[in-house]
């Protein structure tokens, strides 16, 4: 400690360039945060992918229906314990730009397959005795101002049905109970759905979601169920819930690597500016830290001298990761439903921390050599 | 009293046959030969001689900063010649204080603060560091300027200062390159007056590096070396009536 006033002095000689630094350090971190958030969304890494839920879609594409008859077949496998299954609504509120995803799903089952989305019994019991209820994500009702009661018009172009009024009645509103849970979605009762869609469509779902008994069966059932309708004319796929979510993120192409390499170049420009610094720096004071060693502080002293103000640079550009944990939440709220819930998790805080860390080190790690290898007698014939 | 002829015993810094060498190219540049040197606690010996000589080479080896080619340097019984980089660094923290030409202050520390560094080293606390910095600004007579910052100091100043932290942990000698080469001759008197008074008050041992007689006179003796051998010792005295002034 009491080395840190000299180690504080040192830090603040050239307070704009130590700005600037702080300031390449923050942005930095603030763009490998975010972009952790995004890869953590597509990757579905949080608790939105349970390893007991399967997913069974028309092997053709995820387009195709299924027959709601499957759902009794796919019940009577050995481990599942329930089944539940969702239609694509795809209707627009108001304005095309206000999107948010709609399902069309199974009341009676919901609730056994997704236990971490929670409605309160009482909004519950609403909505199971309305046709018309709807049960709505949090952050929904949030973003248009929603409260329950309300009535809310929806106009969908699918399953033939651009001429139906549809209207639906809020009768409660669910939360997750992870911070990754999407709270986003809008719920639809089946029936209400299934007496206005065309007679072809009438017994035909979207896709099933399978709760099992035990994760390690997943393999066993999800073979099972796809070799009972082979050969049909509506072939299935069925996948774990994590399996079924990275397929989905593939759609867009491979993030993960997009994510990745643009973190790399940012951390490769960042050493280079900060190892740049310090390099400056060590040698705008080479003079003194011949002093410093002459008076009797060691090569090692010297290094970590140098070693701490770029930590110490480190550190303080930490403040882009709150800046960007401060800015995650209006991110979402800016892309409510086109992307996977976007969470800053302590993790990505601390691996941010750390990539900082070791930035710093490495930055100052060239420079901090030089230092502890100069001599003395030659760094005081240059004065 | 300073001797050259390397028979002495017991003195406080014992030189024998000290050599160094730099090769430069293909060939061997010999700055120091067979230096022989006794110096007593609480001599003040001035090194005068042409640029290039040895002096400051000289310093560097007494004082621990390089090591010579051949040859010993012994300092309070302390064989330094042979120390490894990482001891060397210790016992120079231990016994010398260095006072330079060009002062070099940390220039974003304070006088307090720059006087305080040696002690940083020690494990005095907090209370007895500012005690013996705030004695020895007080010996300098900077006691009233210990919260300024090298830029609001004279070039004097600057160099008391130094002189003050060469000092404050109390080293065994103090080796003083050139102290009043950047200085005018009132600041220049002031610096000496003030080595006079460590000397002669309190004892310090003190070797100078000079080009200008006059700074040469205020020391007890003063050596000449010419390349890279000291060839005449004389009392101060002698040295002024040889022609200094």
């Amino acid at each position: 400690m009491k080395f840190a006033r000299l180690i504080w002095a040192n830090l603040v000689r050239k307070k704009v360039r130590l700005l600037l630094t702080i300031g390449s350090f923050a942005v930095a971190l603030f763009l490998f945060a975010i972009l952790g958030v995004v890869n953590n969304a597509f990757s579905l890494a949080g608790g939105v992918v349970s390893a007991n839920r399967l997913v069974v879609t028309n092997r053709t594409s995820i387009i195709n229906l299924l027959p709601l008859s499957y759902r009794d077949e796919i019940l009577r496998v050995p481990g599942v314990s329930y089944v539940t299954h969702y239609n694509w609504f795809g209707g627009v509120y108001q304005d095309p730009k206000n999107f948010f995803p709609q399902f069309v799903m199974d009341p009676s089952t919901q609730r056994q397959v997704y236990p971490e989305l929670k409605v309160p019994d009482q909004q519950w019991k609403t909505f199971l005795n309305d046709r018309q209820g709807a049960i709505v994500g949090a952050a929904t009702m949030k973003r248009f101002g929603w409260k329950v009661g309300d009535r809310i018009p929806l106009h969908t172009t699918l399953y033939g049905l651009a001429n139906v009024p549809f209207e639906f009645n809020i009768d409660g509103v669910y939360h997750g109970t992870h911070p990754q849970d999407d709270e986003t979605q809008f719920w639809i009762q089946w029936d209400y759905f299934r007496e206005n869609v065309p007679q072809a469509i009438k017994g035909q779902i979207g896709w099933y979601v399978i709760r099992i008994a035990n994760p390690d069966d997943a393999p066993r059932i999800a073979k099972t169920i796809d070799q009972m309708y082979i050969n049909s004319p509506n072939e299935t796929r069925t996948e774990t819930e994590s399996a079924y979510a990275a397929n989905w993120v593939k759609q867009f192409g491979n993030i993960k690597f997009l994510i990745v390499t643009i973190g790399m170049v940012v951390f490769f420009t960042l050493l280079l500016v900060t190892g740049n610094t310090m390099a400056i720096a060590v040698r705008e004071r080479t003079p003194e830290l011949a002093i410093l060693k002459a008076i009797g502080f060691s090569d090692r002293a010297v290094l970590g001298f140098i070693l701490s103000e770029s930590m110490a640079i480190a550190i303080a550009g930490c403040v882009g990761l709150l800046l960007a944990a401060g800015a995650v939440p209006a991110l979402a709220q800016a892309m409510p439903g086109m992307l996977p819930p976007l969470v800053m998790t302590p993790r990505l805080l601390l691996s941010g921390v750390g990539a900082a860390l070791l930035v710093g080190i490495a930055s100052a790690i060239l420079p901090g050599l030089g230092a502890m290898r100069l001599r003395v007698v030659n760094a005081l014939r240059r004065v | 009293m300073v001797s050259v002829d390397g028979g002495k015993s017991g003195s406080l810094i014992q030189v024998r046959e000290l050599d160094k060498t730099y090769r430069r190219g293909n060939e061997d540049i010999h700055v120091l030969q067979g230096l022989n040197l006794d110096v007593d606690q609480g001599d003040f010996v001035a090194f005068m001689g042409p640029s290039g000589s040895g002096k400051t080479t000289m310093l560097n080896l007494l004082g621990g900063l390089d090591v010579p080619t051949r040859g010993s340097v012994t300092v309070a019984g302390d064989e330094i010649t042979h120390m490894s980089r990482g001891k060397l660094t210790e016992w120079r923290a231990r016994h010398v204080g260095f006072i330079f030409q060009m002062y070099n202050l940390i220039p974003v520390l304070t006088a307090f603060q720059n006087v305080e560094l040696p002690l940083l080293l020690t494990k005095l606390s907090k209370a007895e560091r500012r005690k013996h910095v705030e004695a020895a600004l007080a010996i300098v007579g900077l006691a009233d300027r210990m919260h300024h910052f090298p830029r609001q100091l004279s070039g004097g100043q600057e160099q008391r200062v130094a002189i003050a932290r060469a000092i404050v942990a109390d080293p065994t000698f103090l080796l003083c390159d050139e102290p009043t080469g950047d200085l005018d001759r009132k600041s220049a008197d002031e610096v000496m007056e003030l080595l006079r008074r460590l000397v002669d008050e309190y004892g310090k041992t003190v070797l100078m590096v000079t080009h200008d007689p006059v700074v040469a006179r205020i020391a007890k003796q003063t050596l000449h070396m010419e390349k890279g051998v000291l060839v005449e010792a004389g009392a101060r005295q002698e040295v002024v009536s040889g022609g200094a002034s």
